[in-house]
Formats: C-alpha cells, sequence, structure tokens
C-alpha cells in the first residue's frame, strides 16, 4: 500500500478528511474503489486503543542537569516525562475543565475559602504502598516550604493550612479562590510518597509508566505499571523520550522512524514536513503569546494615546503570517484568548495608521520610540520587531530597534526597560494570568500596569463561584487592559507537534505542547 | 635504548605536568572572574541575604581564594571532583560515563580515519600530480571545507531518513549490546572521519614528498627499487614525525572538540555535558570537564613529541 494512500485513509478515520475526496484521491492513485472502501474500513477499525510496544519521543527542553525532583522543573523535558509517572488531584481536560484524578470530587464552601477534596482509594504508588490522604498533605507542605526552592511556590501563598480529615483533604484558604482545582493540576504538584519529604527525587508516582531509565539530558524511559488505577491510558507496554535539542535532528529522527513524536516544529519548515509521507502535523491553539510591554508608568508609554497609537500601529496579521506562518491567532492587546475558560470575545484591534496617526499626534510625543528585542525575546522577534518598525513608519511613527544581546536579556531588559519584546507561556485560568502579570503589586508586571479599580476586580472575579458572573467581570478587566494597558500583543502561537501516522489517539489539548502533556500515556501505536 | 634519551622523556613529562599545573591555575582563575555569584546563580530570585550567607558557608566560599584552589586541587589529586551544584551528583561518577562514550566514539572515529589517512597519503605520493593524486586530495579537502554541521546533516538525509540505514540519532547507553551501539555511532564516527581525514592525510603526502627530494632516495631508485618500496622503506619512516604530530592533533580534536557533531546526533559525550554546565553556571563541573580536556590535550602532545624523539635516529643514536 502506498504511505500516501494509507496516510490519506487514516484522515478519512480521524475525520479530518470526507469520504469522497479519499476515494477521489484514491481513484487518482490508480487504485480500486472496492480495494479503496476495505482500506478505509481497516483504517476506521484501527482506531480503536492498541496495547503494546514502545512510543517514543523526541524532545527540545532536557538537559544534563535535570533532576526527577518536581520541586525542581522548569523545562519541557523532566515536566513531560513527570506527566507521565505522577499525578496531581485534579486533571485538566482538553478541554479546559478541571477533571477527577487523585481526587475523586471536591467542593468549596459558600465563601470559596474552605475546599473539601475527596481522595481516591486503592491507588498504588510503583513502590508498592497505598496513596493516602497523608501523602497529599505531605506534598502540599512540602512545595508550601520555601527550603524546597518548589516552581509551585507562588501558587501556594494562597494557602493557609491543608489537613487531612478521614479520606478528605481539607484546605484552608487565606483569600477566597474559585480556581483552587486549576492550581492543583500544576506539574509540579505531582502526589507523592510522604510528599517526597525522605527523597524528593526517588522518582516514586502514581502514573501509567514507572521509571526504568533516568539519563538526565539523554534518555528517560518508562514501563506500564500493572496496577495502575485506570484503563483509558497507558496503552504502550513501554515508553521513551530521547532529549534531541536540535530541531533538525529532530524532524528526520521522527522521519527515520526513531522516535513517532517529535515537539517543538518550527512553523517556518510546517509546510515541508506536511509533504513527508508519514507525518502528521499536530498543531494546536494554546494560551502562549507573544508581547511588546510598555510600562504604563514610564514616560513616554505613561501617555496611554502614545500607547494607543503604537496599538493601532501593528498589523497583527502580517505578521501572524511572516512570523508564525499562520500557525497561531491574532492577539488583541490583552493576555487572554479563547483557549481561557469564561472567554468573553470582544471587537478585534485592526492596524489603522489614521487612528494610529490620531493617537500619536495627540499624545504630543516627538521623535523616536526606542523598542527592545532579541532572538530570544521570542522565536522570530527580531524579524518581528523590524515588521513592527515598518508597519508604525506608515502611521508616521518611528520605532527604533535595538537588538540585545540573548545572554541577559531576561535579567537585564525584559521587566527593566520600558519597550521591549517578550513573550508569556499561558496559564490555566484567566485569574493566574492578570494575577501573575496585571495584579498592581505582582513581581512580574512587566507593563507596571497599577490600577486599583482592576486589582479589587480580580479579587472580586477570584471569589465569586457564579460563573456567568465572573464571566462579566473577566470581560470587564479584558476591556481595560485592551484600551488602556501597556500590553501589545500582536499574536497567540500554535503548539506545534508532529507524530508518525502510525500515532493513534491524538486528540487536540491546547493546555500545553505535546497534547497537554499526556501524548505518550494517551496515545497507541497502530501496528 | 641509551641514557639520553630516557632523560628527554622525563623532561618531556615533567614540562607536561607542570604545563597542567598552570592549566588548573587558569581554568580555577577563570571561573572566579565569570560574571556572577555561584550562590547566587543557585538560588536565583529567590536569593535572601540570610540564604546567601547560608549557601556560601556551605560552599566554603567564604575562604581566600588561593584557599579554594588548594582544596580543589586537593581534591582532584584524590579523586574527588566535588559535587555538581545543580543535580547534587557526584561529578566524577557523572563524567565517567560521559568520558568513556566520547573516548568509545574517538577511538572508532581515529581506527577509522587514521590508517586510511596514511594509506591515502602514501597513494597520493606514490602516484603524484597523476589523477589518483588530484581525485584524493579533492575529495578530502572538500570534506574538510564544508562545515561539520552540513556534513553531519548529509550523511543524516542520505542514510537516516532517505535509506533508512543506520540511526540518525546515536543515543547509547550502558548494557548496549556491541553491535547495536557500533550501529548507532556509525554515522558520528563517519561525520569525524571526513572532518579529520584531510588534515592528516595532507600532512602525510607533504611530509614524505618532503623527503623524496632527499639524495638517498634517489640512491634507492638507483639500485632498482620498486615506487612503493621506497616510500615503505625509506620515506615514510623519516617522515614520522610530523605525521605522528598531526595525528596526535586530530585525536585530540576527536576527544575534545566534537560537541557540534554530538548535538546533532544526540550523542551524549562530555562536549554536550560541559554545554548543559555552563548554562547553568555550574562551576565546579565546568573545572572539572576542562581539566579533563586539558589533560587529554597535554597528554596526547607529549606522546607526539616522545614519539618524535624515538623516531629520530639522530636522537635515538646521539654521537
Amino acid at each position: 500500500m502506498s504511505n500516501e494512500l494509507e496516510y490519506l485513509s487514516r484522515r478519512v478515520a480521524a475525520g479530518k478528511l470526507n469520504r469522497r475526496d479519499f476515494l477521489g484521491r484514491a481513484a487518482a492513485l490508480g487504485v480500486t474503489a472496492t480495494f479503496a472502501n476495505s482500506l478505509l474500513a481497516s483504517a476506521a477499525k484501527a482506531e480503536g486503543p492498541v496495547k503494546g510496544g514502545i512510543l517514543r519521543a523526541g524532545m527540545q527542553g532536557g538537559a544534563a542537569t535535570d533532576s526527577l525532583d518536581p520541586a525542581s522543573w522548569s523545562s519541557q523535558v523532566p515536566y513531560f516525562f513527570g506527566r507521565q509517572w505522577g499525578e496531581q488531584l485534579v486533571q485538566i481536560s482538553p478541554e479546559g475543565e478541571p477533571k477527577p484524578a487523585l481526587a475523586e470530587e471536591w467542593g468549596a464552601s459558600d465563601d470559596a475559602k474552605t475546599w473539601t477534596f475527596k481522595i481516591r482509594k486503592g491507588v498504588q504508588f510503583h513502590n508498592g504502598q497505598e496513596m493516602t490522604p497523608a501523602d497529599v498533605v505531605a506534598t502540599i507542605e512540602r512545595h508550601s516550604d520555601e527550603k524546597a526552592k518548589s516552581g509551585a511556590l507562588g501558587l501556594m501563598g494562597g494557602i493557609a493550612s491543608v489537613k487531612a480529615d478521614g479520606q478528605n483533604v481539607i484546605f484552608e484558604l487565606k483569600d477566597a479562590n474559585a480556581d483552587l482545582p486549576f492550581l492543583l493540576d500544576d506539574y509540579h504538584l505531582m502526589i507523592q510518597p510522604n510528599g517526597g519529604k525522605d527523597k524528593p527525587d526517588a522518582g516514586i508516582g502514581t502514573g501509567p509508566y514507572k521509571i526504568t531509565v533516568n539519563e538526565a539530558g539523554v534518555r528517560l524511559g518508562g514501563e506500564k505499571f500493572a496496577n495502575y488505577w485506570r484503563d483509558d491510558r497507558g496503552f504502550a507496554d513501554q515508553i521513551e523520550i530521547i532529549v534531541i535539542n536540535d530541531a533538525t535532528a529532530r524532524t528526520s529522527a521522527l522521519q527515520g522512524g526513531q522516535v513517532d513524536i517529535i515537539n517543538r516544529v518550527e512553523p517556518k519548515i510546517v509546510e515541508l514536513i506536511k509533504r513527508v509521507p508519514g507525518v502528521v502535523i499536530r498543531n494546536v491553539a494554546g494560551r502562549g503569546h507573544y508581547v511588546f510591554i510598555a510600562h504604563c508608568n514610564t514616560a513616554p508609554f505613561d501617555n496611554n494615546d502614545l500607547r494607543l497609537a503604537l496599538k493601532y500601529a501593528l498589523d497583527r496579521e502580517e505578521m501572524l503570517q511572516k512570523i508564525l506562518m499562520g500557525y497561531g491567532s491574532v492577539g488583541n492587546d490583552t493576555p487572554i484568548n479563547k483557549a481561557y475558560p469564561l472567554f468573553t470575545e470582544m471587537e478585534q484591534r485592526k492596524f489603522d495608521p489614521d487612528k494610529a496617526a490620531f493617537h500619536y499626534k495627540k499624545s504630543g510625543h516627538s521623535g523616536s520610540v526606542l523598542l527592545r528585542t532579541s532572538d530570544v525575546a521570542f522565536p522570530g522577534a527580531v524579524d518581528a520587531a523590524q515588521l513592527y518598525q515598518q508597519s508604525a513608519a506608515k502611521a508616521g511613527i518611528t520605532l527604533e530597534v535595538k537588538r540585545e544581546p540573548g545572554d541577559g536579556y531576561w535579567s537585564e531588559v525584559w521587566n527593566k526597560q520600558p519597550f521591549s519584546a517578550s513573550y508569556w507561556g499561558g496559564r490555566p485560568t484567566q485569574d493566574q494570568m492578570y494575577s501573575t502579570a496585571y495584579y498592581s503589586k505582582a513581581e512580574w508586571n512587566d507593563t507596571r500596569f497599577q490600577r486599583e479599580d482592576f486589582d479589587k476586580m480580580l479579587f472580586a472575579a477570584r471569589s465569586e463561584l457564579d460563573p456567568e458572573k465572573r464571566k462579566k467581570i473577566y470581560a470587564d478587566m479584558g476591556q481595560i487592559v485592551r484600551d488602556e494597558g501597556g500590553v501589545i500583543t500582536p499574536m497567540f502561537n500554535d503548539f506545534i507537534d508532529a507524530t508518525s501516522a502510525k500515532v493513534g489517539g491524538w486528540v487536540d489539548d491546547g493546555n500545553q505542547e505535546m497534547m497537554g502533556g499526556y501524548a505518550l500515556s494517551k496515545c497507541w501505536l497502530n501496528a | 635504548m641509551s641514557n639520553p634519551i630516557l632523560k628527554l622523556i622525563a623532561q618531556r613529562i615533567a614540562l607536561g605536568l607542570l604545563l597542567l599545573l598552570a592549566v588548573s591555575v587558569l581554568i580555577f582563575a577563570g571561573t572566579q572572574i565569570l560574571p556572577g555569584d555561584v550562590a547566587q546563580s543557585i538560588l536565583g530570585q529567590s536569593a535572601t541575604p540570610q540564604a546567601l550567607a547560608n549557601l556560601r558557608e556551605e560552599l566554603g566560599l567564604n575562604a581566600p581564594a588561593y584557599v579554594r584552589y588548594f582544596r580543589w586541587l586537593g581534591g582532584v589529586l584524590t579523586g574527588d571532583l566535588g559535587t555538581a551544584l545543580s543535580s547534587r551528583q557526584d561529578i566524577a561518577t557523572a563524567i565517567g560515563g560521559r568520558l568513556w562514550n566520547t573516548l568509545f566514539l574517538a577511538f572508532w572515529a581515529a581506527i577509522v580515519s587514521i590508517p586510511l589517512a596514511i594509506i591515502l597519503g602514501l597513494l597520493a605520493v606514490r602516484y603524484r600530480n597523476g589523477w589518483i593524486d588530484k581525485t584524493i586530495s579533492g575529495l578530502a579537502l572538500a570534506s574538510t571545507s564544508l562545515p561539520e554541521f552540513f556534513v553531519g546533516y548529509l550523511l543524516v538525509y542520505f542514510f537516516a531518513v532517505k535509506w533508512q540505514i543506520f540511526p540518525g540519532i546515536s543515543t547509547v547507553y550502558d548494557g548496549m549490546p556491541f553491535l547495536e551501539r557500533m550501529k548507532a555511532i556509525a554515522l558520528p564516527a563517519t561525520a569525524l572521519t571526513l572532518v579529520v581525514l584531510a588534515h592528516m592525510m595532507r600532512m602525510t603526502r607533504a611530509a614524505i614528498l618532503n623527503v623524496m627530494q632527499s639524495a638517498y632516495i634517489e640512491t634507492a631508485e638507483l639500485k632498482g627499487l620498486s615506487p612503493f618500496e621506497i616510500i615503505r622503506k625509506h620515506a615514510f619512516p623519516n617522515a614520522i614525525a610530523p605525521v605522528i604530530n598531526v595525528v596526535m592533533l586530530n585525536l585530540a580534536f576527536l576527544i575534545v572538540g566534537v560537541v557540534v557533531i554530538e548535538v546533532i546526533f544526540v550523542y551524549p559525550g562530555m562536549g554536550q555535558y560541559l554545554v548543559d554546565h555552563v548554562a547553568k553556571r555550574d562551576v565546579p563541573v565546568v573545572q572539572a570537564v576542562g581539566l579533563i580536556f586539558a589533560a587529554v590535550y597535554i597528554g596526547l602532545n607529549i606522546i607526539a613529541d616522545i614519539a618524535a624523539i624515538v623516531a629520530n635516529p639522530r636522537l635515538r643514536h646521539p654521537k
């Protein structure tokens, strides 16, 4: 069977190509209709989970310095491996809903300050111990302890106390928070025996795969945990992650069949990869976005007309096409897009040289505006700054682009200089995104957007349990940031992964790249 | 073997050790000058003055630099390279595996490239200025002129993607069967061979050609020896010193200079290990790897020196 035909039949089975088109293409390849129909039937049958085999991923984002201690994770590979061998109380579904994992169910008091999570019974750790509410409490305690230097420490700040009560674990919060279940999906917070207090990097979790190979920065591997508690994941007998930081090597490893899934396909080569038989591009809209940030409290950016002028002077559509090759969506000068829960659509801001010139004139500013950029700000940031320079010139605004060295950009330029390029990875909820970067007192408020009324709305939304009312507050907040904030958002970038055509079970999941981090647990290999 | 030659060799070795000591001072001083304080870079944003002071104490950073240097040197001499700051693992153990991988790849690249280079060099001399000579020189020069990453990508494209004969990524691990390991390193070893081949080949050719001008070669021709016999018996032995020198230089490159090839083929060797730790400002690891690389370089150069001495009849049989 030709590769192309096989590929097409899978596309039909996955619902990405209709039957008529398939038969047409098959005829063009010189195949009889009967044979083509039988092909289709076998492809459809093959779409059920297939057990066994070894599923391999080739990934960017690992180094020899990686550790198995979840508290220390900040890069892609340890995070992704962790999603396969460990689990949290809650897991966010591909649709963005918190779903039960190690907690069976949960509920909040009316003031959203006391939360009770019922811990699942009969779940085993890889060392044979049963997971208990005490382990959950210990895990939360460890990540709240400053000494553990956990990446989740910031999330733990709002928790006043946590204690076990029978099969339940009760969280007392300092301030009301309707989003607690979302926070508990954080990858650092995987439940470890005694919270990992005895040996943080023991690598014992409750996930579908237990660790068999741990060569940091080289190769990581796991085998199916025989006593795993659920049957909708963990189809392959073994999984393997090979760290391939070089983009070309990663693509060729997929083409050569040495790995089945890769992350971070560069937008500029996606069209080329698409033509390779046996390879499928898997792109999904995420919450990550690229930004130009202006400090709202520093001249000349403390003038809202100047900020508006800069917002209207940006050709988002052009930038999306030229920098991301269309693999993304245009931004609307807020950090929020439709991938967030409780999102409300706003009027899309467009490139408008006349309005830009109007606001520029009104601002009274004269002379050039200095924009700092760097290769590390986001992929293509230097080119993007030059595009911005050209579109701004059409509105009579002179942007001076300064290219800064990558080493030191995050310590010396970002969050220090008044106008620079940067990126955000996105957060699971609007509350987290705004709290991290738009709350007056937030350390990472990189636009120096400080407004009391906005802060009040943020707290009001956080403690509001009624989704309709929350949605309304978030819509108002989005409007304020869009029209008065210091963030200029050209675009949201897609996560672009690729798999071999043999990989089944892939669903689009915009929470993170690699199917929200669950690609090796939820996919299988068709024979 | 007479005494003077032993004395010369002893001198070389002593010089080498002295040089290594000097390099260790340089490495230590260099890592001290690096911007940023070690304790600060470990703690990052969450650094409080108290935590910084505690960590400095724990790491012994409060002692004067020369005291720290001798502590470090003492540790190195007793085989204790310290603990990595980032992963808290024993450096000697971690480096052991990586060093073995690097040596394994370098060994097989050398086994192929050195004899090949010398034989090609001899052939080029035998048929000098003919088409064989020109073809060999041309191809060798071409393979050297291409940047190594390009050679690597070409090999991957044809052998791993198109024909799928060899794997394009060379991840090796403990307990991997020997044949599989050989298959895994086939492409990186080939790429390295292509990179170092021309240098050695050209040097062999030049050194022998130089000798071929001598009067005794003419004598050998006149007594009726075949061209190959002349090269083998009279020219090559007298040209061996520069050839050994260039071979050793390339061997050193194969061990310490292959980080690009390691990245392209995802080979877990020393280069990638070093780069990862430089990025995290993991100073003890950087120092240890730097010292090992220096030792390899100096050691191979001493061997080259000694070989040149031993190969020189004038030094071997002093009047």
